[in-house]
């Protein structure tokens, strides 16, 4: 989230769009009904089904699943083609008057530099024009028809309100009620939050979705602003944590990337990492990199790094494809090229699509080891369950060590929510049985891996022999030891650098933030965003004051919020130019004549001058991106792109199947289906009465919720003769499954190019472990593709088949 | 007087540390099922009362599953039948249940997910308790909780026959029937109760009844501005109010919400038979079964005859069809 669960309080209206915040986060739902309660706040809610969230809404309108690109490029050319546009935050706050490249274009959906055989785009054009010192072109009256919002204008036109209505469903007067909402919070005082989850992530275009929404909160003025963002709803009470702390196999801890094996050093590492303002006097924070690295080298090797040995970067692993992602790790195992796999707090056997090729790379593996407090279905992925997993256990020889670990109540440390609050917790219970924490299986598995690399060598030992350990109990690092160490330390005394008689901080001292940071060797942290989270004041997470004395849900008292105990990302923005609150009701910060000061801490320099340095920190420009320049594999603007099963062709070209870059191996193309054979188009989402695939091992969540459904609109009900709770049998090329049917008034069948869509919803609990009723996931049907920038696959827009089944056999 | 627990006033009101005494005590009692003449209280408790705001609601079922944790309940697994009630009815191990509705309303032409937590009224003027043949076994305390004694309870059923709700389940293996108690073993020592606790939206609302109206009156104002002209405040004067009341959209339609009744009145066979005209009522009841339970109730109170299961089993059977049509 830019903002945070605490801030939705403050807004006027509420967009749950990509997402069903309700059913998915419901104790963060409490601030939406306390927006609507004591502010007056409206929602909207835009969703293939009438779910949990609607029911609550002001404004339902229905969407075709994976069309929401084209739904928020239409909102765009609304609110251009009405003016409703926030001029003053536009015109400052964001790239829209730089100029762009002569050879940047589109046309048929695709953007220029577009190579079919690899897949992928030349880049290249997509960029600013550049002065001679290296300086960005523009045009502030935005006249020059090469500046970045003509091109956005041009780019949006073809998103008429029939284009949408025609290609999404929604009917247009319903989506002309939204455009119309959401334009009326362009005014100063007026302020939209956006709230999302994987209802847009898992789609193979889920990161332009994300951009259409971001782009849309720019043109609006509401991105900085209490009450406004692009707030990510995440998954997991600690994903938010994972992503932190870099646990992606492209990540480092605190954002930064992994090397690939064209920067084999240091040096040609940093070479493209300089970040040099584009705009002059612009932050351009990401200058610092050099600090953040050399201090988690330092975390990681200790005295083994030094300035001579490039602080141990040659360690560090290279890539040689962009990212070892679960669905290109799972293709390598269903072609057996991995022979042992570590599954740690992890269920991918429900929780990755093509659950047949899941069973076939689990099945070639010679080892798998389980990490989990509970019995997973990956775990027992060789057992035979009749239907539900249908699998000859004496084929497979797959040996499997189940490693039994403890749950979130049972340890102590913190889990980061979606608002990047670390919330330190303190174990509730006792652990059961021989279960251990996941801190000592991994210190007792790589204890007894670096002793054999010390006794037996082996190829590249320095990077395990090497490892800093230094804990209390190696075999059991602390909590709080390994939060200091992800906070950091000064290794020696340091000076500050403009009064060199000043001792910033000793020699051994917790770090009380990421602006001390070295690239000198003398400091070290895991993870530099966490700065500030554990300092010689104690442990920041553990607080809990909920005191908030601006009355705008800061609570600045409550636990930690990265980056420096920020709550609004981007919040210099909630002032205008000269430093003033855009709505002086809900002022957040403002420009005091000396410095920024209020009720969050500034992301900004506290005494950079109003009108001289822009308020988007991380960018070299200090704008906001409309044009996102080279950074997205498949386009500087969002386009609309079909999901890769879909029941109409691309309007804009008949022949592209899916995100034209993403990429899919040769054997799941041969999977994929068309709607001559599965003509309904199926999504996948979460109840409220279940986690996941955890809470089905829980009897009250099993009692709630007991057995897997689907669910279908009367009309496909009665096209197929199918009745209500009766059982029906789902089907495509990668699999099937039997569920019960909730037939409902709540999805209806779409009106898109002209012919009618039916909407099939899987709900994704049940599995063949656990107290509920033995059923299935989404997951035994969706395709095995991601999005072309992370691929998180798509399991939001896939295409099925459904018919009545018999009863099932009692046994 | 020793320190005893205070009265909870809010959903989130927490006990103090220290143990306390309870705080809801058998003088607060202000009637008794078959009890002619109660002491008379000593103090007048405040009234309480749990506001359910179905347009707060979110349908997410926090509040059966806080209750069946605290009420340590154990209902089954059921199948799904196509629905999203689970279990699909209030039984003996469910106390609350969320219905829901898909209703389209012909005013606006907009589909809504009417959404509405099920569960004991606790009535002013309780129909369970006027029914109730055995002693002590439902009493109604000052504060205006309505709650089952299980001792003293002989599973007849009649209760079943005297809500106009349909609410309590008698529970065929303990022979007992049961209902929400608004967790008057919480209230009792300080807390709100669990479900209005575990409520992540603030649809259940806990406090003294005036506050609950209070609350109710601001909800319905912001109802109003979003269009809803009918919403309202759900406290059926027909069995004297009730401190289990609802805000509503559409108040002048409560049955579209899964059957809520539009107008609960006590049905006029239990309204006839109280007092010393107990027996009468018992006789139209059936006098076979009434001198069964009589016997039940003096020889053995916490245990019934064959006979009596059979007999209740049919009242049990036969307010329940009754409870659907209404």
């Amino acid at each position: 989230m830019t903002n945070a669960w605490t801030d939705i309080k403050n807004t006027d209206l509420v967009i749950v769009m990509g997402g069903n915040a309700a059913e998915a986060h419901p104790c963060g739902f409490k601030w939406v009904t306390e927006a609507k309660h004591h502010r007056g706040a409206r929602l909207i809610v835009v969703d293939p089904r009438f779910n949990r969230t609607a029911s609550v809404a002001d404004v339902y309108a229905p969407i075709r699943p994976g069309s929401d690109i084209a739904f928020l490029m239409g909102v765009i050319r609304y609110c251009i083609e009405n003016d409703k546009v926030q001029w003053e935050y536009v015109k400052n706050y964001t790239n829209a008057s730089y100029l762009v490249r002569d050879d940047f274009g589109w046309a048929d959906g695709l953007f220029n530099g577009y190579d079919e055989e690899k897949r992928d785009y030349d880049r290249t054009a997509w960029e600013y024009q550049l002065n001679e010192d290296g300086t960005v072109k523009a045009d502030p009256t935005l006249a020059d028809p090469r500046c970045v919002w003509n091109l956005l204008k041009e780019h949006v036109a073809a998103y008429t309100p029939d284009f949408v209505e025609n290609l999404c469903g929604t009917p247009k007067e319903r989506y002309l009620k939204i455009c119309e909402m959401i334009a009326a919070t362009s005014a100063r005082d007026k302020v939209m939050t956006s709230l999302y989850a994987l209802g847009w992530t898992q789609h193979s275009k889920g990161a332009q979705n994300i951009r259409g929404m971001a782009m849309l909160q720019l043109i609006l003025g509401n991105v900085g602003l209490p009450g406004g963002g692009v707030n990510a709803l995440r998954g997991h009470s600690n994903i938010q944590g994972l992503t932190d702390i870099g646990l992606l196999s492209n990540s480092l801890p605190g954002y930064m990337n992994l090397a690939t094996e064209k920067e084999p050093d240091y040096a040609t590492y940093m070479s493209t990492r300089g970040n040099k303002p584009l705009v002059p006097g612009q932050t351009s924070y990401w200058q610092n990199t050099p600090k953040f690295m050399v201090s988690f080298l330092k975390a990681m090797w200790g005295s083994a790094a030094t300035k001579e040995n490039d602080w141990g970067f040659e360690w560090l692993p290279k890539l040689d494809v962009p990212y070892y992602d679960i669905l290109r790790m799972f293709d390598m195992m269903s072609r057996g090229e991995v022979n042992l796999y570590f599954c740690q707090g992890f269920n991918p056997l429900l929780s990755f699509p093509n659950r047949a090729k899941l069973t076939e790379g689990l099945s070639k593996l010679k080892l798998l080891v389980t990490i989990d407090p509970l019995k997973t279905e990956t775990a027992h992925f060789w057992e035979n369950h009749g239907i539900y997993n249908d699998v000859d256990s004496s084929k497979i020889m797959t040996e499997v060590l189940q490693l039994p670990a403890t749950c979130f109540a049972e340890d102590e440390g913190a889990t980061v929510n979606s608002g990047r609050w670390l919330q330190w917790h303190w174990p509730g219970a006792t652990p059961p049985g021989e279960a251990k924490h996941d801190t000592w299986i991994m210190a007792n598995i790589f204890l007894r891996v670096r002793e054999l690399y010390r006794k037996e060598g082996g190829v590249c030992p320095e990077p395990i022999l090497n490892l800093a350990w230094d804990y209390k109990d190696p075999t059991e690092p602390e909590p709080a030891e390994l939060a200091q160490e992800m906070n950091g330390r000064a290794l020696q005394t340091l000076y500050d650098p403009t009064d060199p008689t000043k001792v910033l901080v000793e020699a051994g001292k917790l770090l009380p933030n990421f602006a001390v940071m070295r690239d000198d060797g003398s400091t070290m942290s895991g993870c530099w965003i966490y700065a500030g989270s554990w300092t010689e004041d104690g442990n920041m997470m553990a607080r809990r004051d909920n005191s908030d004395p601006g009355d705008i849900g800061t609570f600045l008292n409550w636990t930690f919020a990265w980056p420096a105990n920020r709550r609004i990302l981007y919040n210099r923005a909630s002032c205008d130019l000269s430093g003033k609150p855009w709505d002086e009701s809900r002022k957040l910060i403002e420009w005091n004549g000396e410095k920024w000061a209020g009720f969050d801490v500034p992301d900004i320099a506290v005494t950079a001058k109003p009108e001289t340095v822009m308020p988007f920190i991380m960018t070299p420009e200090g704008t906001g991106r409309l044009f996102a320049r080279r950074l997205m594999r498949d386009g500087p603007f969002p386009t609309h792109m079909e999901p890769f099963e879909s029941p109409v062709e691309n309007p804009f070209n008949a022949k592209l199947r899916g995100n034209p870059v993403a990429r899919i191996f040769p054997e799941d193309v041969e999977q994929l289906g068309t709607s001559a054979d599965y003509p309904c188009v199926a999504t996948s989402y979460r109840l409220t009465e279940h986690f996941h695939y955890w809470t089905k091992h829980n009897r009250v969540n099993a009692v709630l919720q007991p057995e897997f459904f689907v669910e279908i609109s009367e009309e496909l009900a009665a096209e197929r003769g199918i009745v209500k709770g009766g059982r029906v049998r789902v089907w495509n090329k990668r699999g099937e499954v039997w569920a019960k049917a909730v037939v409902t008034k709540r999805i209806r069948p779409l009106i898109c190019g002209g012919k009618p869509v039916h909407v099939v919803g899987i709900p994704l609990h049940w599995g063949f472990m656990g107290a509920a009723r033995k059923g299935f996931g989404p997951n035994s049907l969706t395709p095995f593709v991601g999005d072309a920038n992370i691929d998180t696959p798509e399991f939001k827009a896939f295409l099925v088949n459904i018919e009545p089944a018999a009863e099932e056999a009692s046994s | 007087m020793s320190e005893r627990a205070p009265e909870p006033v809010t959903a989130a009101a927490n006990p103090p540390i220290q143990p306390l005494p309870s705080n809801l005590l058998a003088s607060d009692v202000i009637r008794a099922s078959a009890t002619a003449e109660l002491p008379a209280p000593e103090r007048q408790l405040t009234q309480v009362a749990k506001l359910i705001d179905v347009s707060k609601c979110i349908g997410c079922k926090a509040c059966q599953s806080a209750c069946i944790e605290w009420n340590d309940t154990h209902p089954d697994v059921e199948e799904n039948v196509g629905v999203y009630e689970n279990p699909h009815d209030l039984t003996p191990d469910m106390f609350t249940l969320m219905r829901f509705t898909e209703y389209e309303n012909p005013k606006t032409n907009e589909l809504e997910w009417l959404i509405r937590k099920d569960g004991c009224m606790h009535c002013a003027d309780p129909g369970c308790l006027k029914a109730c043949p055995a002693p002590g076994a439902i009493v109604q305390y000052s504060n205006g909780i309505v709650d089952f004694i299980s001792d003293n309870c002989i599973g007849c059923g009649y209760c079943v026959t005297g809500c106009p709700f349909n609410i309590p389940r008698v529970s065929k293996t303990a022979h007992v029937s049961k209902k929400c108690t608004l967790c008057s073993d919480r209230v009792a020592v300080g807390q709100g109760p669990a479900c209005a606790k575990a409520c992540p939206t603030k649809a259940i609302s806990f406090g003294t009844k005036e506050s609950m109206i209070e609350l109710a009156e601001e909800r319905v104002e912001d109802l109003k501005s979003r269009g809803y002209d009918n919403a309202g405040l759900y406290d059926p004067q027909g069995v004297g109010g009730t401190h289990v009341m609802y805000v509503l959209h559409h108040a002048d339609q409560p049955s579209l919400y899964a059957g809520l009744p539009d107008d609960p009145q006590i049905s006029p066979v239990v309204r006839g038979w109280k007092g010393p005209a107990k027996t009468v009522g018992l006789a139209v009841a059936g006098l076979a079964a009434a001198g069964a339970l009589l016997h039940g109730l003096f020889a053995r109170a916490n245990e019934v005859t064959p006979h009596d299961d059979e007999e209740a089993e049919n009242l049990v059977d036969g307010a329940g069809h009754r409870g659907r049509e209404a």
